[in-house]
């Protein structure tokens, strides 16, 4: 049986035709609106109070709607957006170098590898604009000049300053703006909130997206809520890896259960991995931590030039070392994209040559940056980073070179939207991580903040008014049968959780799954590797249903029930992840196909093959693919290279 | 490295709880202390106990979700760190660890280690906030700050809501969260309109919550992961009393 | 791994006290302006009790630099120091009656002190509610301040003393002479050689407002909103300064009475 069959081609019919520039202008004043005394008729639930959540639901408030906001922690604002570190890009051109929203717009289809829609990414750049006035006038505490004006730095390996941060700590600044935000509509009393709620199901009458079922965390009741429209923004699922920079909450149940009920997911392959990550230090590692990129500007990263050295890095002479990146990418060297140098130190690895615990990781040597520019400057521009680092492995990288390796960071891929942010399933919209819209085939740092305030803040309120114009629609009582089909649904399947009492812990099934993951659909794809891996998913996925082990009871706080219908959904995004992985025969971006590489051993897209977005709809067997044909009308496509 | 874990086990907040003990014999200095409760907790579920419950989800110490009270200390003994960053490398072999949840009556404990900080957000919806809505923003230039207010305002700003300082606090007290927004807001020109309501709505709030008054022992800022520093109390309490002489 | 079941007394409090079974409602936005007095304005909040108490603390550390300053002039001999005692009585003649400038000032301590009072025992009740389970492992002070841990203590520890230090010098009631004995004899005569226990005393009581005050006087200030990082390194050399001083200056009448220095 094949793996999976092609269907209809999908289309986005809701961008506007006509001069990209004025397409966000002409949908906003072709969508229906809803006069401001009908709209707390009207209400609209949110998943996830992140960075695109929380601002939605915000905004949502303040126009007046009945929102319901879900989160599965204890409070919105700790939500994972809030561990972005570098910055939020926008088109302001404050320092007059050239910036434009066309260069942004520019950027990010380029930065994404083609493989984004070209009518989505404009608005974003347009959006960019807006949103560091909302942030500022919300209090978040940019950085700033001694003239007191807000500062910019270059990010990403662009060439404009166009990245505004708060220290390392943007994400948290500007998610707190959001949450603070959210937090005056629930003391206005337009919204709702519902923290320790997880959404376990979507509720769909006639085709139309009603409302979730959600389990309170803290009672196991399992809650109906029901809605005239669902936003899903739920973020990634960079944690089918078990080992990512993602929080340990981080899911991908609330858009997995939204594709089952017929939402198509997009590019499920289209991962990120981030190359300056603290490598793993032992079976127990529970979760990566990002290093910021920057330790690359004055880092110079190497291995042994002997497999298996297992000498101490200082009594290793400078002739046995091999800085690699300098060697494969002279005119780069260190500072390589996050792709490139993510599979350069996988690839000396492979060798044997990696150091530290398992040989998965390679140094970054600040040594020479020591003697060339002295200790006290190296420790002002990287003194909190390095303790950071000694926090973690006790060792101090003025002494002992840092131990690098790559780690899954960002999924590109989501659930397939249009330009109104709206999914298959209409009145379900999805928005931030969670949609597959705006990032193409790899994202640009500083840009995952943008893109979750643009949906939240700007997009969204001003698209889903022309669906909720439609409304109210009729009431769902709870004993209607879709309700009651939902709800059996999440029932049955925890019953079936908590009564298998098999012999393996909800984790060891993730932690293989993660292996397997990181060793197949990882930083290189192999069509072999790839079919390997869709087999043991599919024994693991059986394993798990018959021999996973749940301890305690629904009607309480019970974590491991939490974890383990959270890695029930991953075994089954695992192998569409795989599957997508393997129809996609070129390589772009986050993807990287072995089979498809230069001489020189860099990625090789095949545009006329495969320049769509691949959105899969799932039928319980093998599933049906569906292309979006990418046109790219405003930029020519041309092949990266970094030599 | 072989330890003894005394672990404060609760089943419910109706149930009374106890201090359980717990050995382990396996732990690795490299792993971080919430790892260490993993290798607990895996071995717990296979032979048939009740894992311990315990809030966490960043674990690289911005999202303030981890909460644990180490041999007496919120947070454990390396200062300026979360539960979550703290590694057993900074225990010996043979080591008692008592392991409690954050105590006040203003953070119920919901299982085990797990507390209700729904207290902070309240706080915050009383008035923590610039009121802002979307939209209304002016162009982001025109709002200069100079740069050491910005600055100030920062490090206030840098809270990540965890709730250490509450439980340090001799008095359960919850100034330092509140006085960290109220800094971060009240240095800035944004939160100057809304300033006097807001310091006053919040701790007005912050008493109902049932927290207790702070008595400035500075056992908040030295456990605070984040350093918020003891000045915003102060100037909290300026604020306060300006509000209150206003009327 | 086993259970074993530690019992400690003190856990075993009624937890299900703790928690709430009606939530605390969520605030709505920030009301008007209260149109209620200032002093109730001030009394609703922890923060005004506090302040309330350092206002007061502020008042009764100024009497005692002033009875501090009073007391030394036992060293200029009994002449000037019962001469002292007398103009206290006379402040403002003619225009004040004899002894109203005394009366206002014991009615302002008084007031001062039961205010101050007051509001401990107000803060220390809200405290003990918002902690009703205690640690099992009693938390390290990370502040490594003795005094700031005493002051509850040490209040209690310093009205006893006040309340013996009236009977004794004030009213005489457990003074060897009468109450209507000269003040200089009063003082010779409480802590004379014999009565080395009552000088002990004293000393105690002394150094227990000291600590009070070396916290007291710094944490007043932050608690007026004056605290600022920069200034606090000043700020606790000023409250230790002046804690050292009062210690000190209190401290040497009894002392010098005892070892034979004033007769």
């Amino acid at each position: 049986m094949s793996l999976f069959s092609e269907g209809e081609p999908i289309r986005d019919t809701r961008a506007p035709d006509g001069s990209i520039k004025g397409r966000w202008d002409q949908r906003r004043f072709g969508g229906k609106l809803v006069n401001p005394a009908n709209r707390r008729k009207l209400s609209v639930i949110v998943v996830g109070t992140g960075l695109a959540g929380g601002a939605a639901a915000a905004t949502l408030g303040e126009l007046g709607y009945h929102v319901k906001s879900f989160c599965y922690q204890d409070s919105p604002r700790r939500a994972h957006s809030i561990a972005a570190q570098g910055g939020i890009n926008a088109a302001k051109n404050y320092r007059n170098d050239g910036d434009s929203i066309q260069r942004l717009f520019y950027d990010t289809v380029k930065g994404g590898d083609y493989r984004s829609r070209e009518s989505n990414v404009y608005r974003l750049a347009q959006v960019s604009v807006e949103i560091i006035d909302q942030c500022v006038a919300q209090g978040v505490p940019f950085a700033r000049e001694y003239g007191g004006l807000l500062d910019t730095r270059s990010f990403g390996g662009v060439q404009v300053s166009r990245t505004f941060y708060a220290r390392g700590q943007t994400g948290q600044q500007l998610l707190l703006g959001a949450y603070q935000a959210l937090e005056r509509q629930v003391a206005a009393g337009t919204v709702e909130m519902f923290t320790r709620h997880e959404m376990l199901e979507l509720i769909i009458v006639d085709g139309v997206a009603r409302g979730i079922i959600a389990r309170d965390m803290v009672t196991g009741e399992i809650e109906t809520h029901t809605a005239d429209a669902v936003v899903l923004a739920s973020g990634g699922y960079g944690n089918v890896f078990f080992l990512s920079t993602n929080a340990k909450g981080c899911n991908v149940t609330a858009t997995w259960r939204a594709h089952r009920k017929g939402a198509l997911f997009a590019n499920p392959c289209y991962t990120q991995i981030h190359p300056t990550c603290i490598p793993q230090s032992g079976e127990h590692q529970s979760k990566l931590t990002l290093m910021s990129e920057s330790l690359r500007n004055d880092g110079r990263v190497w291995v042994p030039v002997e497999k298996g050295d297992t000498r101490k890095p200082a009594d290793i002479p400078e002739d046995e070392r091999d800085y690699y990146l300098e060697r494969i990418y002279p005119s780069f060297g260190n500072l390589v994209p996050r792709d490139i140098a993510s599979r350069a130190a996988k690839n000396v690895c492979d060798e044997g040559r990696g150091v530290g615990p398992g040989g998965l990781g390679v140094y970054l040597d600040f040594q020479d940056a020591i003697a060339r520019l002295g200790r006290d400057a190296v420790a002002g521009k990287y003194g909190n980073l390095f303790e950071m680092y000694e926090r973690i492995t006790g060792d101090d990288p003025f002494e002992v070179p840092m131990r690098i390796y790559p780690a899954v960071h960002y999924t590109m891929g989501g659930l397939w939207v249009d330009y109104d942010l709206q999914s298959t399933i209409p009145g379900l919209f999805v928005i931030g991580e969670a949609n597959f819209s705006d990032h193409g085939a790899n994202r640009l740092g500083a840009s995952a903040l943008m893109q979750g305030l643009a949906d939240g803040y700007f997009v969204l309120p001003n698209t889903i008014s022309d669906y909720l114009a439609k409304g109210p629609y009729e009431k769902i009582d709870d004993d209607h049968e879709a309700v009651v089909e939902a709800r059996a649904s999440v029932t049955d399947r925890i019953e079936k959780l908590l009564s298998i009492d098999g012999d393996r812990t909800p984790d060891s099934f993730h932690r293989e799954l993660g292996a397997v993951m990181w060793e197949y659909c990882g930083m290189e794809r192999t069509e072999e590797g790839l079919r390997k891996a869709i087999d043991r998913i599919r024994e693991l996925r059986a394993e798990f249903w018959s021999s996973v082990k749940v301890p305690g009871e629904n009607e309480e706080l019970n974590q491991n029930l939490e974890k383990a219908g959270r890695i029930a959904d991953f075994l089954e995004l695992a192998e569409l992840m795989c599957i997508d992985a393997l129809h996609r025969e070129e390589s772009c971006g986050g993807h990287f196909r072995a089979e498809s590489q230069t001489p020189d051993g860099e990625a090789l897209r095949d545009d006329e093959n495969f320049a769509y977005a691949a959105a899969w709809e799932y039928t319980g067997e093998a599933p049906v693919l569906h292309k979006e044909n990418l046109e790219y009308e405003y930029v020519k496509m041309t092949q990266r290279s970094y030599k | 490295m072989k330890l003894t874990l005394k672990i404060w086990r609760q089943r419910n907040a109706a149930d009374k709880g106890r201090m359980a003990s717990y050995e382990l014999d396996d732990v690795s200095p490299d792993m971080s202390f919430l790892e260490m409760l993993d290798v607990l907790n895996e071995r717990l579920i296979i032979e048939g106990d009740d894992p311990v419950a315990f809030d966490h989800d960043c674990r690289e110490g911005i999202c303030g979700m981890c909460s644990l009270v180490i041999d007496g200390t919120a947070h454990g003994p390396q200062r300026a760190t979360t539960t979550c960053q703290l590694h057993m490398r900074h225990f010996k072999d043979g080591d008692v660890i008592t392991i409690e949840p954050w105590r006040a009556s203003a953070f119920p404990v919901i299982k085990d280690l797990v507390v209700d900080r729904s207290a902070f957000d309240r706080i915050i919806q009383a008035g923590g906030y610039v009121s802002a809505p979307t939209g209304s923003a002016p162009e982001a230039a025109s709002i200069p700050i100079p740069q050491a207010d910005a600055h100030d305002a920062f490090d206030a700003a840098t809270c990540i809501g965890c709730g250490a300082c509450v439980a340090a606090c001799p008095n359960a007290s919850a100034m330092l969260f509140t006085a960290a927004k109220i800094t971060h807001l009240g240095l800035m020109p944004q939160g100057q309109p809304e300033r006097y309501g807001r310091v006053t709505a919040m701790v007005d709030q912050m008493d109902a919550e049932g927290f207790g008054g702070c008595t400035n022992t500075g056992e908040c800022t030295s456990v605070c992961p984040k350093g918020i520093p003891l000045e915003t109390i102060s100037r909290l309490n300026a604020d306060l009393l300006k509000a209150t002489a206003k009327g | 791994m086993s259970w074993t079941y530690q019992k400690i007394g003190h856990m075993f409090r009624n937890v299900s006290s703790v928690s709430r079974s009606t939530p605390v409602a969520a605030p709505r936005r920030p009301q008007a302006p209260s149109t209620a007095a200032l002093p109730r304005r001030l009394y609703r909040s922890s923060v005004g009790k506090k302040a309330v108490m350092a206002v007061t603390g502020g008042i009764l550390v100024l009497f005692l630099v002033g009875h501090m300053l009073g007391n030394l002039k036992v060293f200029l001999g009994r002449a000037d120091f019962d001469h002292y005692a007398h103009w206290l009585r006379t402040i403002g003649e003619p225009a004040l009656p004899h002894r109203v400038f005394l009366t206002i000032m014991e009615a302002v301590l008084t007031v001062a002190v039961i205010l101050h009072m007051w509001s401990a025992v107000s803060l220390a009740r809200r405290a003990r509610q918002a902690r009703p389970v205690r640690y099992a492992v009693r938390p390290k002070a990370q502040e490594h301040r003795y005094a700031t841990h005493v002051m509850r203590y040490g209040g209690i520890i310093i009205l006893l003393f006040v309340i013996w230090h009236l009977l004794d010098l004030t009213f005489g009631v457990v003074n060897p002479k009468s109450g209507g004995a000269e003040p200089y004899d009063k003082v010779v005569a409480d802590f004379d050689p014999s009565r080395w226990y009552i000088t002990v005393f004293y000393v105690i009581a002394v150094v227990m407002v000291g600590l009070h005050l070396k916290h007291g006087l710094w944490s007043a200030f932050q608690t007026l909103g004056w605290g600022r990082q920069r200034r606090y390194r000043g700020l606790h050399l000023f409250a230790d300064v002046v804690a050292a001083l009062l210690v000190i200056g209190f401290v040497a009448v009894p002392v010098m009475v005892t070892i034979g220095v004033v007769k």
